[in-house]
């Protein structure tokens, strides 16, 4: 039992650009061996994977564009995947979004439109495709998914993320009951905090690295490839006996209390 | 100097948003002449803060509406 990757297949969903967790994750499945599959959301988003997609070593990864708010886009483009690669060992998402004026300032002013819509993209969208998913992983899988500690806890300005994220790492735990009997793992990674653009938009972030630095028993912030070694990690056998975890990557600053 | 900033931002913008080098003036509105949404602008700060090596703060970026906006900005900080 190993590392290695050779001869499968991952679905990548949510990397916008070269900074996100989403790209550190296709980088160490990449260099473990396997064929990726990306999707995204934006036209720009696009453009960037499939530049950057040049630098992998499989040179034959496939890219879909994927609004995961839509039930149809989600059937179409695993359908696709389904035509072009037949089966799938995995799946990586890493999607979220909520309204930038409601990731700072009070809990309490959340929308209910601005609730709903953090919720159905970053919480139900994981449900969503594993379902689409479940049939392509014939042979077994591994689903991860990316939350952080303000799902568990209270951080500030992090807000409506934080009960999207609570629901997240909730599904996490039913999916993994429910896909377990065939063979199929579902985990969380919760990494601590990333200069990413997801993590620019939530207010004073620079901030929150500053105390990573200060108070985590590594005293340093984790990076996008440690998070990535990690999915290796439960994309892999090595982790055949792990299912419906939340493992923190995050210089154990979860475990700080004062 | 300020020839120098604006080349360097010209660069970035045009590659960051798919437009000419030339549509990059200093009186272009991010959002309305260079059809940048708020993932793009956040993209964009991040970029030009590992360009000029600075850090813009939340409050400081939101001001952030023309190109001529991020010259100033980048003057007065360096």
């Amino acid at each position: 039992m190993n590392l290695s990757l050779e001869g499968r297949t991952y679905v990548i969903m949510g990397v916008a650009n070269k900074r996100s967790i989403a790209w550190g994750i296709a980088q160490a499945l990449d260099k473990a061996g396997a064929r990726l599959i990306f999707t995204y959301a934006r036209e720009r988003s696009g453009a960037n994977i499939k530049k950057l997609a040049e630098t992998l070593e499989n040179k034959n990864s496939l890219f879909y564009q994927c609004d995961v708010s839509s039930d149809e886009d989600i059937e179409k483009t695993f359908s696709a995947i389904k035509e072009e690669a037949g089966v799938i060992h995995g799946l990586a998402h890493c999607i979220a979004f909520a309204k930038t004026e409601e990731l700072g300032g009070e809990f309490l002013d959340t929308t209910r439109d601005g609730f709903l819509l953090a919720h159905n993209i970053s919480s139900y969208s994981l449900t969503a495709v594993s379902k689409a998913a479940r049939p392509l992983m014939s042979e077994g899988g591994s689903i991860i998914t990316l939350t952080y500690l303000g799902g568990e806890r209270v951080v500030r300005n992090y807000n409506i993320m934080g009960a999207a994220k609570a629901s997240l790492e909730a599904s996490v735990r039913y999916l993994a009951n429910d896909l377990g009997k065939d063979g199929i793992r579902v985990n969380a990674i919760s990494a601590g905090p990333i200069k990413t653009v997801s993590a620019k938009g939530i207010s004073d972030f620079n901030s929150v690295i500053k105390m990573i630095e200060e108070k985590s028993p590594l005293r340093r912030s984790v990076d996008q490839e440690e998070v990535g070694n990690t999915a290796l990690f439960l994309m892999s056998d090595l982790s055949k006996g792990i299912t419906g975890e939340n493992i923190h990557v995050d210089s154990g600053f979860h475990i700080i209390s004062i | 100097m300020a020839e120098d900033i604006l080349a360097r931002i010209q660069k970035i913008v045009a590659e960051r948003l798919d437009v000419d080098e030339a549509a990059v003036k200093p009186e272009a509105s991010f959002k309305e002449d260079l059809d940048a949404d708020s993932l793009d602008v956040v993209e964009l700060v991040m970029e030009l803060e590992d360009e000029f090596d600075i850090e813009i703060s939340d409050e400081d970026a939101e001001k952030i509406v023309t190109v001529g906006d991020v010259i100033d900005y980048i003057k007065s900080h360096q």
